[in-house]
């Protein structure tokens, strides 16, 4: 039993490095340029099919494998140099919502690339004899690459630290970390200095991909996975510390393989647990500094609808009533989607605008509200309305619960764990079968013949708009002015007695109550629920509506929903290459204004 | 026994002793004045009385009872204070800034209503006029004069109806004229029983209104005196006085 403990722990250590590669490229552009590079696992999947390209010309020693590994960092490095010219340095003055969203366009557009270029099917590396070889250890086979992974990560580690500590380019990191308007006043030309940091951090994450070749294929899968667990990783170990960095992948890599020997359906949990746990007791994570307060965005004043837009919302209400009514089923299923949409998308509205927080997991909310009441249904056997309480109860406390850990998190860092959080959601349904359904999901969820049809059309309707309607008085009650007080001046709010912690986290709650019950209309409206309702496009969904419409009024993103449902899905859905459309079009508008959508 | 004490404050940032053992006291109605050169450690004591900053060492107590907790129940406790760069709450106007103050010192913060209810407006309107803010009730917080930024935020303090005032620089960035209305207005406070502590660097503004002035310099309290005994002090002169 000890020596398969030790065995796993050895197997961890080994992913540690991989995780720890890919990892350090990310805190080191984050540390310098501030920009969350959303689409550095798309640059580690790039790196494993460049590496996969090479290593198939090359011969199948160790000598020449070292040699394709490093071709394809290089090549991945260039890519990174090349998207910091093109794209990353028109972000620099962004808000942090908009970077992240631009950087997840070129993981849309990045994945559609990669499989148009390499094809759908799994690459997997022919491997030459050395790769298959294995040492013996405690009187166990261990396999010789994981060895030499073993030791890359340290390796790397020690080649970074020297280079920060010892070199001018380090200094210069260094110096861009602390405080990058002094070194622009001291005549330090930032545009090399950055276009550099992107290629290095994007060797790293090539590196990182083409390394983990011999045991993964090259995938399409990798982007997303890698991008999550290198999220946790950062902020565990703290942003922009290198260090942290490689202690939280040792963590996480071990967890994750000891994980696998306890508990081999929740070695996900186990590692949300760790993180939890330690961003409870350091809320900076491992090795992190409680460094510069992140620039929160402007907002402008925010005033109630006048008489005309109330109007005009009453209007568009009895519009759609009018036309699901006279209409077909069509019309109605259409109606009810953008219904929801706006319901989705005013919950995380009230998170991103008066609560002055990044969500960017919020399917969470919606999937855990879908799930519960398909399970309520279909389990339980409650009925409808039953059901539709139990679903936002279920996302109510879960976000509850989440939100007790996350929410003492700044800006960027929370972004970033409630992606890993959905994700994890996502894994769990996507993987537990017995109870989910895994990725055939939950079928069968029609309303019940006596609430069918037009019936469920009706009550879809009011149960949306009421909760549009019930988020917009919070906001102009006085939680919400206090909860907008806290995000405008956070020192001033606290000295007038108010508890801005504990405001966000009622609004956390709030938001993804809302967002459950909107995901529970959508599962009954559709009949069934799949795992993509947790997934990590459900959530840019969500925030490309809040965008497209506006974070700075309480109907913008009503309208936005309305739009983006209408637009987006019936138009993009359509094309094979809906996520390059889709990440081609919000590039687009996010250049086009970069200080935000709104006005 | 005092309305308002320091006891023997210690606080040291990374092995700088800001602030090395200050004590005061302030009661109902005077005005006492914080001054020293710059990084004396007066913002950090002030952070301290304040609840922004926990000490290493020592407490701060009001009617006797030490206060624990961090700023927000220093605030319900309270105490009121200024920060020397005022901050407003930018997304409201003038009077929802003043009504959003008054409804958390009400705590009816968690009350499902109307923030813009009549009785709320009413008051803003009427400490706004205190402070001579009630013309601009309607206007952007945001695009306030820096002058007219610091009266909002004196008016957003006493919503809480504070029986402290901690006031950081409250001239701060004010014309000559501002300064003395400024300065008259806090000293009409304190006749309404208000205790009052600030710090300043205007000495016309603190030898003119301070009933007593504590000095401070190097992280510790080195004279204290009402104006004239500190104006005559030669250690005061010297240090402090000697460099205007």
């Amino acid at each position: 039993m000890l020596a398969t403990l030790a065995i796993q722990a050895l197997t961890g250590l080994s992913s540690a490095s991989s995780l720890f590669l890919v990892a350090s490229g990310l805190s080191v552009i984050f540390g310098v340029t501030r920009v969350v590079n959303f689409a550095h696992g798309s640059l580690c999947m790039l790196g494993a099919y460049l590496g996969w390209t090479v290593l198939t010309h090359l011969p199948r020693d160790p000598l020449s494998f070292a040699l394709g590994v490093l071709i394809a960092a290089l090549g991945t490095a260039m890519f990174g140099a090349w998207l910091e010219i093109v794209l990353l340095r028109r972000l620099y003055r962004a808000p942090a919502l908009l970077q992240l969203l631009a950087t997840f366009a070129v993981l849309l557009v990045m994945q559609d690339a990669i499989e148009h270029i390499w094809g759908p099917a799994d690459l997997p590396l022919p491997r030459g004899p050395w790769l298959r070889s294995f040492v013996p250890i405690l009187g166990e086979r261990f396999p010789l690459y994981d060895l030499v992974l073993i030791a890359i990560g340290p390796l790397v580690l020690i080649a970074l630290s020297l280079m920060v500590t010892r070199t001018r380019f380090g200094m210069l990191l260094r110096a861009a970390t602390e405080n990058r308007t002094m070194l622009a006043a001291l005549g330090v030309d930032q545009r090399y200095l950055f276009t550099a940091v992107l290629a290095l951090g994007a060797g790293l994450a090539g590196l990182g991909g083409a390394l983990s070749l011999p045991e993964n294929s090259a995938n399409l899968g990798i982007d997303l996975r890698v991008i999550t667990d290198a999220f946790v990783v950062v902020v565990v170990g703290g942003m922009g510390s290198i260090g942290g960095a490689y202690l939280a992948a040792v963590l996480v890599g071990v967890m994750q393989s000891l994980g696998i020997l306890l508990l081999p359906k929740s070695s996900l949990v186990l590692v949300f647990v760790l993180m939890a746990l330690v961003l409870a007791l350091r809320p900076q994570g491992l090795l992190g500094k409680t460094g510069e307060a992140e620039e929160t965005p402007r907002f402008h004043r925010l005033r109630a609808a006048g008489l005309w837009q109330k109007l005009a919302g009453g209007a568009v209400l009895v519009a759609a009533l009018a036309i699901g009514l006279l209409g077909g089923d069509f019309a109605r299923s259409v109606l009810e989607e953008m219904a929801v949409a706006a319901l989705f998308a005013a919950s995380l509205h009230l998170l991103l605008g008066p609560g002055g927080t990044i969500s960017f997991g919020h399917a969470a909310w919606f999937g855990i509200g879908a799930y519960a009441a398909a399970l309520g249904t279909t389990v339980l056997a409650v009925p409808l309305p039953l059901a539709l309480i139990l679903a936002v109860l279920a996302a109510g406390t879960m976000a509850f619960l989440i939100g007790l850990v996350l929410i003492r998190l700044s800006g960027v860092s929370l972004a970033m764990m409630t992606l890993a959080f959905a994700q994890i959601a996502w894994a769990v349904a996507t993987q537990w079968d017995d109870v989910t359904g895994g990725d055939d999901g939950i079928l069968g969820l029609w309303p019940p013949p006596w609430m069918g049809g037009t019936w469920f059309f009706l009550l879809c309707i009011a149960l949306s708009a009421t909760g549009v309607l019930a988020l917009r008085a919070v906001i102009f009650s006085p939680f919400g002015f206090a909860l907008r007080a806290g995000r405008d001046a956070p020192w001033r709010a606290a000295a007038s007695g108010i508890d801005a912690e504990k405001l966000r986290l009622a609004a956390f709650t709030l938001a993804g109550s809302a967002a459950g019950l909107a995901g529970a209309l959508s599962s009954f409206s559709k009949g069934s629920v799949f795992p993509s309702s947790l997934a990590i496009f459900r959530s840019v969904d969500a925030l490309s509506m809040v965008l497209l419409g506006g974070v700075q009024s309480v109907s913008g993103p009503i309208l936005g929903a309305i739009a983006y449902t209408g637009l987006f899905d019936t138009l993009l859905l359509a094309s094979d290459y809906w996520r390059a459309l889709l990440g081609l079009t919000l590039l687009a508008l996010i250049l086009w204004r970069p200080q935000g959508l709104a006005r | 026994m005092s309305l308002f004490s320091a006891h023997s404050l210690y606080k040291s940032f990374g092995g700088i002793g800001a602030v090395q053992g200050v004590s005061l006291s302030v009661e109902p109605g005077e005005m006492l004045a914080l001054i020293g050169p710059n990084g004396a450690g007066k913002s950090t004591c002030f952070a301290m009385l304040g609840g922004q900053i926990e000490p290493d060492m020592g407490e701060v107590r009001l009617n006797g009872v030490a206060l624990h907790g961090g700023p927000v129940s220093f605030a319900h406790a309270g105490i009121g204070r200024s920060f020397q760069i005022s901050k407003t709450f930018a997304s409201m106007s003038v009077g929802e800034n003043v009504q959003t103050a008054l409804l958390a010192a009400q705590r009816q913060l968690w009350r499902l209503r109307s923030a813009a209810d009549a009785q709320v407006k009413a008051e803003a309107i009427c400490l706004l006029d205190r402070v001579g803010l009630a013309a601009l009730a309607d206007h952007d917080a945001a695009t306030l004069a820096y002058g007219d930024t610091k009266r909002l935020e004196l008016a957003i303090t006493l919503a809480a109806t504070p029986r402290v005032l901690l006031l950081d620089e409250p001239t701060a960035g004010m014309a000559q004229r501002e300064r003395r209305a400024a300065m008259e207005l806090v000293a009409s406070l304190a006749q309404d029983g208000i205790a009052v502590i600030f710090t300043e660097h205007d000495m016309q503004a603190v030898f003119s209104f301070a009933h007593r002035i504590l000095v401070m310099d190097r992280g510790i309290l080195m004279a204290e005196g009402t104006p004239a005994e500190i104006a005559a002090n030669p250690m005061v002169q010297n240090v402090y006085l000697g460099t205007v």
